[in-house]
C-alpha cells in the first residue's frame, strides 16, 4: 500500500525521465544511502566493514564495470580480473612515482589507463562473438597477470612480487588506503565513491551511448543501419567498462587488501564477477549491486550459519559444505530466474504496487 | 472468383478518378547493377530509378531478388557492377551506417527490432545520428545531454503519436504482438527523419486490419512527410493501390517498369506470376 504511484503525474519529459521516476523509489534510496553513510560507519563492527562492506563495495565496482560490457553490449569477457589487475598496478606506479597527486586523481588516471588496454583488448570483438570472444579476453586475463608477474618494475623491484599501498589522504588527515587507514574511513570514502561513479554508469547507460551499446547486443545489423558504427559501439563499451573495472583493482589493492599481488587477480577472479552479473541480473546497475552482495555475503553467512548450528563442526567441513551448497543456490536461482534478482526485486515491486489486491 | 474481379474493377475506378502524380527529380537511380553470390547471380543487370517523393513498389516471385535490392540499396551487399547515385552522387558501395547518414532507413522482412529494450528506447535509437553531446556530458545527464535527451523525446513522442503506439511506450518490445512490432519497427525507420524509407514487406503475415492500417500509416508519412518509398510486397492489391509505380522482378532480371496498370497488363509479368503453358 505504501507502494504506489497514485497521483504523481509527470507534466514534462524530463521528469519522466529522471533517474527514479517513482517517488518511493527516490525516498528508499536515498533513505539507503543515508544510513548506509551516517549509521553504519559507527555502528558496524571492524570485521563487518572490512570484511564485508569493503569488498561488496569494491566488487560490486568491477560487476557494474562487467555488467556494462556483457549485460549491455553483449560482449562476453572473461578477462576481468586482468583488468583489475592494471588498475591496481597502474595505480601502485602512479602515486608511487608521484607521491603529491591526490589518491582520487591517481585511480581516475589509472582507470583511463585501464580503459586503452580495454580497446587494446577490444579490437578482437569487431571480427569473433560470443564464446570465441571469451577465449579472446582470456588470453588478456593471462597475458596481463603473466606481464605483471614477469617485470618486477611494476612492483618497484619488490622481491616478493607483492606490492603495499602506501598511506594517502583523500582529505587532508583521513588516510584511506594501505594498513595505516581506518576501516570506517575506508569505508565512507568507498561507498562515496562508488556511489558516484554508479551513478556516473547508470547514466552512461540510459543516454546515446548506452542505447547504441544496447542495440549492438540485441541486434548488431539493425544497429548497423541506423547509423551505429559497431567499431565505435563495441570500442566505447570495452574503453568505458575497463575504465570502473581498473578503477576497482585499485581499489582492491589500495583499500580492501592494502596489499596484493599480481595471482590475486586470477582467472577466479574474473569468474566471480562473471557470477555476480548473471546471479544479480545482466543489463541492469542495481543488478551488479545485488550480484555483488549475494556473492559476497552467501559465503559468509553458510559459513556462520553451519558454525551456529554445530559449533565443533570442522574448518574443512564447513568450507565444502559451503561450496556445495552456494553451487547448488547458483544452479537453483539461474533456473528459477535467469534474469537475475534485479529482475525478481522488479516483479516484486510490481506486486508490491497492487497489494493487498490481486490485480 | 468474383471477388479479385470485384477489386479489380474498383481499382480501375480508382485510377481514373485520381490522375497519376508527377514527380520530376530523382532521388535514386541504379544503373547495371549486378550482384552474384558465388556462381549465383542474385541480381543481374538491374536499372531503375525513384524519384523524390513517390512510392516506389518493388514486386516478384520468391526468390526473385527483391531483398537483395534493397541490400543493395542499403549497403550491406557491395554489387560486383553498376552504381548507384543517391541524391545526385554518385558510388558503387556504401557501408550501412553510411547509407543512415545520408537519409536511409529501412525496415526488415523478419523484424529486427532491438528485443531487450522498450518501445521507446527502440524509436530513439532511430534518433542517435541526430545526438551530439559527448561522453562526459552524457555520463552527468545534465545541462546540454538532458536538453538533448528531452528534444530527442520530445520527437519520438510525435512519431508515437502518429502511428498511435502510445500505450506501449514503456514495454519490452519483444512482449509486443507481432503487427505492433512491424509498427514500432517503422516508428524506429521514421525517427531518423529519412529521404528514403526502404519497407521489406511491411504488410506480411498480417491480418485485414492491421494492413489497412499499415497502409493509412505508409499514405500518410509520404502525403504528411514527404518521404519517398521503396517498398517490397506480395499483397497485390495494396502494392496496386498505394504505389505510383512498380518494378518488377524475375529470377534477378528486370521483367517490367512502369504504372501499376501498364506492369498489370504487362505479358511478362503475367507469365511470371501464372506460368507459361509449353
Amino acid at each position: 500500500m505504501l507502494y504506489r504511484e497514485a497521483g504523481q503525474f509527470k507534466t514534462s519529459y524530463a521528469a519522466d525521465q529522471s533517474l527514479f521516476p517513482i517517488a518511493q523509489d527516490k525516498w528508499g534510496v536515498v533513505l539507503l544511502l543515508a544510513v548506509a553513510l551516517f549509521a553504519v560507519p559507527f555502528m558496524a563492527s571492524e570485521y563487518m566493514l572490512s570484511s564485508i562492506l569493503i569488498p561488496f563495495l569494491v566488487f560490486s565496482l568491477a560487476a557494474i564495470g562487467l555488467n556494462i560490457l556483457t549485460g549491455y553490449c553483449g560482449q562476453l569477457s572473461l578477462g576481468t580480473g586482468g583488468f583489475m589487475a592494471c588498475g591496481a598496478f597502474f595505480a601502485y606506479k602512479l602515486t608511487t612515482a608521484f607521491p603529491e597527486v591526490h589518491i582520487v586523481v591517481v585511480f581516475l588516471l589509472s582507470g583511463f589507463g585501464t580503459a586503452l588496454v580495454g580497446i587494446l583488448f577490444g579490437i578482437p570483438s569487431l571480427r569473433i562473438k560470443g564464446f570465441y570472444l571469451a577465449v579472446a579476453t582470456l588470453a588478456a586475463q593471462f597475458f596481463l597477470i603473466w606481464v605483471f608477474n614477469k617485470f618486477g618494475w611494476w612492483t618497484n623491484y619488490s622481491p616478493s612480487g607483492v606490492i603495499s599501498a602506501p598511506p594517502r589522504e583523500v582529505v587532508p588527515g583521513v588516510v584511506v588506503t594501505g594498513a595505516s587507514g581506518t576501516p570506517e574511513a575506508k569505508y565512507v570514502f568507498l561507498l562515496v565513491f562508488v556511489a558516484i561513479l554508479a551513478l556516473l554508469a547508470k547514466n552512461l547507460v540510459r543516454s546515446r551511448i548506452g542505447r547504441s551499446w544496447m542495440a549492438i547486443r540485441d541486434m548488431d545489423i539493425a544497429a548497423e543501419i541506423i547509423g551505429i558504427r559497431p567499431m565505435f559501439a563495441k570500442l566505447s563499451a570495452f574503453a568505458v567498462s575497463s575504465f570502473f573495472i581498473g578503477i576497482a583493482g585499485a581499489l582492491w589493492a589500495f583499500c580492501y587488501t592494502g596489499s596484493v599481488e599480481a595471482l590475486a587477480f586470477e582467472i577466479n577472479r574474473s569468474f566471480q564477477v562473471l557470477f555476480m552479473i548473471i546471479i544479480g541480473g545482466l543489463g541492469s546497475i542495481m543488478g551488479s549491486f545485488m550480484g555483488a552482495a549475494f556473492i559476497v555475503l552467501l559465503p559468509l553467512v553458510l559459513n556462520n550459519g553451519m558454525l551456529w548450528i554445530d559449533p565443533t563442526i570442522s574448518v574443512a567441513l564447513v568450507a565444502h559444505i559451503e561450496f556445495m551448497i552456494f553451487g547448488a543456490l547458483i544452479v537453483f536461482f539461474l533456473i528459477v530466474e535467469p534474469h537475475g534478482l534485479a529482475r525478481l526485486w522488479q516483479l516484486a515491486k510490481e506486486k508490491l504496487r497492487l497489494w493487498p489486491f490481486p490485480y | 472468383m468474383p471477388d479479385a474481379s470485384q477489386t479489380a474493377a474498383s481499382d480501375e475506378q480508382a485510377a481514373a478518378e485520381a490522375p497519376a502524380r508527377r514527380f520530376a527529380e530523382t532521388l535514386l537511380e541504379v544503373q547495371n547493377i549486378t550482384l552474384r553470390f558465388g556462381g549465383v547471380k542474385a541480381l543481374t543487370d538491374i536499372s531503375f530509378d525513384i524519384k523524390k517523393g513517390e512510392i516506389r513498389a518493388i514486386i516478384g516471385p520468391n526468390g526473385a531478388g527483391k531483398s537483395s535490392m534493397l541490400n543493395v540499396i542499403n549497403g550491406f551487399y557491395t554489387p560486383q557492377e553498376g552504381t548507384i547515385s543517391f541524391k545526385g552522387k554518385l558510388r558503387k558501395a556504401m557501408r550501412p551506417h553510411e547509407a543512415a547518414k545520408n537519409g536511409i532507413a529501412r525496415t526488415f522482412q523478419n523484424i529486427a527490432l532491438f528485443k531487450g529494450m522498450s518501445t521507446l528506447d527502440n524509436i530513439m535509437t532511430g534518433r542517435l545520428l541526430k545526438m551530439k553531446s559527448n561522453l562526459l556530458l552524457q555520463a552527468l545527464y545534465w545541462g546540454p545531454n538532458l536538453r538533448e535527451e528531452t528534444e530527442h523525446r520530445a520527437f519520438c513522442e510525435r512519431i508515437i503519436d502518429f502511428l498511435e503506439i502510445q500505450a506501449i511506450r514503456k514495454t519490452p518490445v519483444g512482449k509486443l504482438p507481432y503487427g505492433l512490432q512491424k509498427r514500432v519497427e517503422l516508428a524506429r525507420a521514421l525517427a531518423m527523419e529519412p529521404e528514403l524509407l526502404l519497407l521489406d514487406e511491411p504488410m506480411a503475415g498480417m491480418n485485414v486490419e492491421e494492413k489497412e492500417d499499415m497502409c493509412r500509416f505508409i499514405l500518410d508519412v509520404n502525403e504528411e512527410f514527404g518521404t519517398t518509398i521503396a517498398l517490397i510486397e506480395h499483397d497485390m492489391g495494396v502494392v496496386m493501390d498505394i504505389s505510383d509505380r512498380v518494378v518488377v522482378l524475375d529470377y534477378g532480371r528486370k521483367l517490367a517498369d512502369g504504372t501499376p496498370d501498364e506492369v498489370r497488363g504487362n505479358q511478362a509479368v503475367i507469365d511470371a506470376y501464372l506460368g507459361v503453358s509449353h
